[in-house]
């Protein structure tokens, strides 16, 4: 029978961010702050009220900012950048990739509102290529967490990981049914939901709506398999593969491009190691646009919906 | 006070490595690295407290330095492989295969006495300042030294870097600019003028000073002397140090024509004509 998951309240994944690095800050005296002039949006705040020394305000200098968090590892300290994620990834890419991956430090990008969900600021802001960028550099672990408690608990363990990390939420208030206190292992798949029809592999937000989908499916007497990739990088590629052996069909989810996606790190994986039927759920080659939330994420395909309509071709095509 | 008949010969010598280098690896940036030889030879033999022999890219509790321009690699290498951070047999293994001497210097390789990666440029002033925080994080009264080149100011980079560290304080770091008025597509007053450095940087809110002479080994060793000295009074030290780019290589002198062009075999031998070989080639 699958396992339950219910949304104890909606919560926005950047406070857990923030709820992790105030906790941070408590526990490891290396833990850095950094901001852009968006201390309020990272929900940066109370770490900065808490550790007034250990908080470097750049103002709105993203390049400085990545160029001094890779100094400041020299000294032995764990950095932690807090921008959007436009302006963590895009911006400054060859900042991030020549001061921080190849030189091998030990920084933490940490990126909020990524995705359309940023809702009305429009495309300029709704970033969707970051995964993309960031899982191609060397030594780059990228992180995409699925909730407030998933990204309270992905942001304590970054911190004990040493090497490059780009950790990336969002803006809006979503479900939030993680358990608290949870164990977070960077590269490990969360299975979810047990089934044997169909896989569906979600990262960020799309997690719930794969939960919401799956239950949809249950009531067609079609039993869904959920996995969580919170990781993409390195991705878990052993535990898609004993997914899909059992169900023989994919669905990936993501606020994100296809293009560089979760989507197509899983396919790569499926192609060399076991061809499978897949179907992408992502932004498909397209800038985002001003809205509400939900409503983008309907327009552009990437809410439940989309999600079962994807399942049922992705099943339709199986040998 | 090192010994400055020992320095000079040093320059000597570590002119003769960086045109050898670059004709061995038939590629290069001689220019600069000529440009900036009395300046790393006064840093690394004369000011630096350091000890090659326990160097880590994490900072032990010493003195730092960051090379921004990292394509005056040459003259980098040379010095460090001279101070003893690595043996004088790699330098000819320069911009070859399996090599740890990099185009552009890396940590990605493991070559001691480098910090972090540099050649794309803009990027060191954050870096630079990024470790002299560290260093206040962790109570280490050791410096931060850096080195720019003028034409590398035209990155927009840099004047979030020069924005920052007067108003946050860091007082703890002196970055020197290689002011020898040449970039890769001719003089920087042609290519994008420059206009006033020192002016410019006062305005930002540091305190600078001026090396007229950065190819005298004792004006820089006075500057840089004089910069330490204006350390820890609140405010970041900026040195700007006019060098000829080429300087000790008569046909290199003054021109960015030599800015990233390997000599031939005759022009070698031209250049070793004017650089007597003073502590052994490598």
């Amino acid at each position: 029978m699958a396992k339950q998951f219910t949304n104890s309240g909606d919560k926005d994944t950047r406070s857990g961010f923030g709820a992790g690095l105030l906790e941070l800050g408590r526990t490891n005296p290396r833990v850095i702050g950094l901001c852009a002039d968006l201390t309020g949006s990272l929900k940066m705040n109370d770490f900065k009220e808490a550790y007034p020394d250990r908080f470097y305000q750049v103002g709105i200098a993203e390049a400085n900012m990545m160029g001094i968090a890779a100094g400041l590892t020299i000294g032995g300290q764990i950095p932690f950048t807090g921008t959007f994620a436009n302006f963590a990834t895009g911006r400054v890419y060859d900042q991030v990739r020549q001061s921080i991956a190849y030189s091998g430090k030990n920084v933490k990008i940490c990126a909020s509102h990524a995705g359309l969900t940023l809702g009305e600021d429009g495309a300029t802001h709704q970033i969707l290529e970051d995964i993309g960028l960031m899982k191609m550099l060397p030594g780059m672990t990228v992180i995409n967490p699925c909730d407030y408690n998933q990204t309270k608990a992905a942001t304590l363990a970054i911190a004990e990981h040493e090497g490059p990390v780009y950790l990336r939420f969002g803006r809006p208030k979503v479900a939030n049914f993680m358990p608290d206190n949870q164990p977070f292992e960077i590269g490990k798949a969360l299975l979810l939901r047990e089934g044997k029809d169909v896989t569906l592999a979600a990262t960020g937000h799309l997690v719930w709506s794969a939960l919401e989908a799956a239950e949809t499916l249950a009531q067609e007497g079609i039993e869904a398999e959920v996995l969580n990739f919170h990781t993409i990088k390195p991705l878990d590629e052993e535990a898609l593969l004993r997914s899909v052996a059992k169900t023989g069909a994919l669905v990936s989810a993501e606020e994100h491009q296809i293009a560089g996606g979760l989507g197509e790190s899983l396919a790569a994986t499926l192609v060399r190691r076991q061809p499978t039927p897949q179907e992408f759920v992502g932004v498909n080659d397209s800038f985002g646009e001003s809205g509400k939330p939900l409503e983008l994420l309907k327009k552009y395909g990437l809410d439940a919906d989309h999600l079962l309509q994807a399942a049922r071709r992705a099943m339709s095509r199986k040998a | 006070m090192a010994d400055q008949v020992h320095l000079q010969r040093l320059c000597s010598q570590v002119r003769r490595d960086i045109v050898r280098m670059v004709h061995g690896a038939s590629s290069g940036h001689p220019g600069g690295s000529l440009g900036c030889t009395e300046f790393f030879v006064t840093l690394y033999f004369d000011l630096l407290r350091i000890d090659p022999t326990r160097f880590s890219v994490e900072d032990q509790g010493e003195d730092l330095f960051f090379l921004s321009n990292g394509h005056i690699s040459p003259v980098f290498y040379s010095v460090l492989a001279r101070r003893g951070y690595f043996p004088l047999r790699e330098l000819p293994t320069f911009r070859k295969i399996d090599s740890r001497l990099q185009g552009h210097p890396t940590t990605h390789e493991g070559l001691p006495g480098v910090r972090v990666a540099s050649g794309s440029l803009g990027q060191g002033l954050s870096v630079a300042i990024g470790a002299a925080l560290a260093k206040k994080q962790n109570d280490d009264k050791h410096l931060v030294y850096s080195l720019h080149g003028d034409g590398e100011l035209q990155e927009g980079q840099v004047w979030e870097a020069a924005m920052f560290a007067p108003n946050r304080g860091v007082d703890n770091l002196i970055a020197t600019v290689d002011a020898n008025g040449q970039q890769i597509d001719g003089a920087t007053d042609d290519v994008m003028p420059l206009r006033d450095i020192e002016q410019k940087f006062t305005a930002f809110g540091w305190d600078t000073l001026l090396i007229e002479k950065g190819n005298d080994l004792a004006a820089v060793q006075q500057g840089l002397r004089a910069a330490q000295k204006r350390t820890g009074k609140g405010k970041p030290v900026m040195v700007v140090m006019h060098t000829e780019m080429g300087a000790g290589v008569d046909f290199m002198e003054g021109t960015h024509k030599w800015h990233g062009v390997a000599p031939n075999d005759e022009q070698l031998e031209t250049a070793l004509n004017q650089l007597e070989e003073t502590l052994g080639d490598y």
